[in-house]
């Protein structure tokens, strides 16, 4: 199989429009051979998660691509940065971590990115459209694009996503494909309570739960009661692109590529189904804290980024009431997000209740840890699941409602009645 | 065994092996070189220099990034060897080469290959996709002083 090249890739690659693209397409064009693509294809968005300061490595591509004079050549949005701009004084962030990182934010918005700085583009204004193809990093957003919104991108790697908004181009292979979007995976819920499946916790848990089973595979739901809402999609989506490499899943009746099971496997249904019980969701549940007692020093909500409407379920739960002294409590959105729940007066009451607020980041990707924190409470699968290894800390899942609980009492306290049940 | 060379370079090393997946972002640090992940079999092992050998990558998109940052600092394994083409392994070397001139290996092995593969082996890896078991040569004393 040999890979065939239109004028405007050699173009690309003989460097008559530029260095920095010419750089770009010589590593898709080997990437291209990796996958071993047949052509190369043209992509209308992208959102990149390269932007993420790692190291010196990282910053040293994003500044070789904007020195070259790089420039995207389609809308292109930005993942979370490796700082928040505006609060990393108020936290053990080291200033040489803030200013490296906030180069590398300087280098890829000088390439035309918007500064976008959020994991969940598609709820700031960025959502792709059915059927388009697009490039995307960061893998909730992958997810949600895919199996929520019909767009259509391969799980971008990240370096690969910058070098894909700077020439329009990409293998056309995987998920860009028709073909290769059908549900693998048959994944049925049976005897769950209706009761649990109306639960915020329910979700992320199911998510947990179907990246394990799925791993590398496209699972299709079926069996569901509820109706999940955009926030409990995002939630499942994170949580299975962590604890798997789910890029797409398929839900029968909910998600836009499978209004039935024949549709969601374009014909040909796997002939064996996994099922799941309350019983194994209990299981996953428990999977998701690390910690044993009741010590809590941190509530963490938010990733993937917290929404407007994510931000208005909060706030009765704070109005009114006052966070423990001892645990901190904090939210990390987009700062757009943030711009709109502040003029919804979430913000307000979040400050009463002595929360805070990150933005453009988030506890994992910048190093904000005070040393004091061991044990941390979130209602992200996401958080939890890499928590342990990035922060050397314990987790506890919980629901929202746990969560605002336990930073009133200053001890995790949960309802477990729904999952002992 | 032979391979499909992802990244063709050649390598030797102690092989490292596991049939989990590892999300290389949270499951490693570049600046130890070792495997973090609190729920992975290798947790706590170091890959500097080792042939490691994984069915693939999986979760965060920010992999790669921690990867090449891995090559950077010199803590990265000697050669990956997984089952399939793992496009994440394989970028990492591939713009590791592209920046710095240093890729390492990438190999995709067939299931059955994969699953002959045992930790603590010698193995050498080639330009071809190659992989063969070789006894270990002496281990070299660092001189003091």
């Amino acid at each position: 199989m040999t890979l065939r090249l239109t004028e405007y890739d050699r173009d690309l690659l003989a460097g008559t429009r530029g260095a920095a693209p010419q750089l770009a397409m010589r590593i898709l064009v080997r990437m291209a051979e990796v996958y071993e693509a047949e052509e190369m294809m043209d992509i209308t968005a992208a959102h990149i998660d390269s932007a993420l300061y790692m190291g010196e490595a990282t910053l040293a591509f994003a500044e070789r691509l904007a020195d070259l004079g790089g420039q995207v050549v389609v809308p292109t949005t930005l993942n979370v940065s490796g700082v928040d701009e505006a609060h990393w004084m108020d936290w053990p962030v080291p200033a040489e971590w803030a200013e490296r990182a906030t180069r590398q934010m300087r280098a890829y918005s000088a390439m035309g990115c918007a500064p976008t700085w959020t994991c969940a583009p598609y709820q700031v204004g960025a959502a792709p459209q059915f059927g388009q193809q697009i490039a995307w990093g960061e893998s909730n957003a992958i997810a949600f694009a895919n199996s929520v919104l019909g767009a259509r991108t391969e799980r971008y790697p990240d370096l690969l996503d910058i070098c894909a908004a700077l020439t329009g181009r990409v293998p056309a292979v995987g998920l860009h494909l028709d073909k290769n979007r059908a549900g693998q995976l048959v994944v049925r819920l049976t005897d769950v309570p209706r009761r649990l499946q109306d639960s915020d916790a329910f979700w992320p848990v199911l998510g947990h739960l179907l990246g394990e089973l799925a791993g590398p595979l496209i699972p299709v739901l079926v069996g569901l009661e509820a109706r999940p809402t955009e926030d409990q999609l995002k939630a499942l989506g994170a949580a299975a692109a962590s604890s798997g490499s789910v890029a797409l899943f398929h839900i029968v009746g909910v998600t836009p590529e499978a209004p039935t099971l024949e549709a969601a496997c374009k014909g040909s249904v796997p002939a064996q189904e996994i099922e799941i019980d309350a019983s194994r969701l209990a299981t996953a549940w428990r999977e998701l804290s690390t910690a044993a007692g009741s010590a809590l020093d941190m509530v963490v909500l938010g990733s993937p980024h917290f929404s407007v409407h994510e931000f208005r379920s909060l706030a009765p739960l704070v109005r009114g009431a006052v966070r423990h002294k001892d645990v901190t409590f904090v939210v990390t959105t987009s700062r757009a997000v943030a711009a709109l729940a502040e003029k919804d007066g979430a913000l307000e009451a979040l400050r009463m209740f002595g929360g805070v607020l990150t933005v453009d980041t988030c506890i994992l990707t910048t190093p904000m840890m005070p040393g004091s924190v061991r044990t941390l409470m979130t209602n992200s699968a996401k958080y939890a699941y890499y928590a342990p290894g990035l922060l050397n800390v314990q987790v506890v899942f919980g629901s929202l409602d746990d969560c605002v609980r336990s930073a009133i009492e200053g001890r995790v306290v949960r309802d477990e009645s729904l999952w002992n049940g | 065994m032979v391979g499909r060379p992802l990244v063709a370079a050649s390598a030797a090393g102690e092989a490292l092996v596991s049939t989990e997946p590892l999300s290389f972002w949270g499951g490693f640090d570049y600046r130890t070189g070792t495997i973090i992940d609190a729920r992975h079999p290798l947790k706590g092992e170091c890959v500097s220099g080792r042939i490691l050998a994984l069915p693939s990558s999986k979760g965060s998109s920010t992999a790669t990034a921690v990867l090449l940052e891995s090559v950077l600092a010199g803590t990265g394994p000697a050669a990956i060897v997984c089952r399939g083409p793992d496009p994440y392994f394989a970028l990492a070397s591939i713009v590791a080469d592209e920046m710095y001139g240093r890729p390492f290996p990438v190999i995709g092995l067939q299931e059955e290959d994969f699953a002959d593969l045992r930790s603590g082996e010698w193995l050498i890896v080639g330009q071809d996709g190659r992989i063969v078991v070789w006894p270990r040569p002496p281990r070299l004393r660092r001189c003091a002083g």
